[in-house]
């Protein structure tokens, strides 16, 4: 089995939220996070797709077919966007890492028609990144 | 799908890998140059990877707000700028090889109360990676 990683990077704008929490509270649970103006990040995306090479092409899966797939389902969607109020898969959920990193697997799972999806990890800072990847317990796993 | 969050950190340490088991002579042919007796040091960049589920009310695995001091307490204020053998009690019996701190490290973080720990992972130079996790920390004891 073979791994291909393609990156991306993209720019979006977001803050952390919860309306079912008092003002005091937001603030305590997300500190500076909780600036109603919002703040930016430059996001990294990394996408891994596992499988075997096709004989005839030497390809898990062209690279040129998952730049596609990420420019339709990721970057349109996200690219200088506020997380907050421009993605409707984010609607109701806190724009984390992690939340983010949830919907971007969601959302490319099933554009995979060549390989499995393997991992997404998307970095919000150098210092700081979320991986999704296939849950081992579940056989093929790429299917929540 | 499984979602893990990782947080990066640096410490800068020094050390020396020698051990009182070996000889003089041993010492230098198994660790040489880190055998130095002055020690030397590295910028080491350390990952701490959680996982568990994602609270819904915060959209997060582990709030930065409480993971950021815990390894500030555990592990970079006691090894920042500090000689890893003698200043890490945990090193006067072993070797302060980097597998041996990444050991030490995921004892010390495992008890993060709101997370599971599942890897650490330290970068000693560009050149060089270590990683522990969860499963192989509880075979090792």
């Amino acid at each position: 089995m073979i791994r291909i990683t393609r990156k991306v990077e993209f720019s979006a704008a977001h803050f952390y939220h919860n309306p079912n929490f008092s003002a005091e509270e937001n603030r305590r649970v997300f500190g500076k996070c909780n600036n109603p103006h919002g703040h930016g990040h430059n996001y990294v995306l990394e996408v891994t797709i596992a499988g075997e090479p096709d004989p005839a092409t030497g390809m898990v899966l062209d690279l040129k077919e998952l730049k596609e797939i990420l420019q339709r389902e990721v970057m349109e969607r996200m690219d200088h966007r506020h997380l907050n109020y421009e993605v409707p898969e984010l609607a109701g959920q806190i724009p984390t890492c992690e939340n983010i990193a949830a919907v971007i697997w969601k959302l490319l799972d099933p554009k995979i028609k060549t390989g499995k999806l393997d991992r997404v990890r998307l970095y919000e800072s150098p210092d700081l990144f979320a991986d999704c990847t296939a849950d081992a317990s579940n056989g093929s796993g790429a299917r929540t | 799908m499984k979602i893990s969050l990782t947080r990066r950190y640096r410490f800068a340490a020094s050390h020396r890998l020698h051990t009182a088991k070996l000889s003089e002579e041993e010492n230098k042919r198994v660790y040489g140059k880190c055998s130095n007796p002055y020690g030397h040091g590295h910028n080491y960049a350390l990952e701490v990877t959680m996982t568990g589920p994602v609270d819904s009310a915060t959209g997060m695995i582990a709030n930065l707000a409480e993971l950021d001091p815990f390894v500030q307490r555990e592990v970079i204020q006691p090894f920042d700028q500090k000689f890893l053998n003698e200043e890490i009690p945990e090193f006067r019996a072993q070797v302060a090889t980097t597998e041996n701190v990444s050991r030490e490290i995921f004892r010390r973080l495992k008890s993060f109360p709101s997370a599971r720990l599942e890897r650490v992972r330290i970068e000693e130079t560009s050149k060089n990676s270590f990683e522990i996790e969860d499963e192989v920390d509880e075979v090792r004891g």
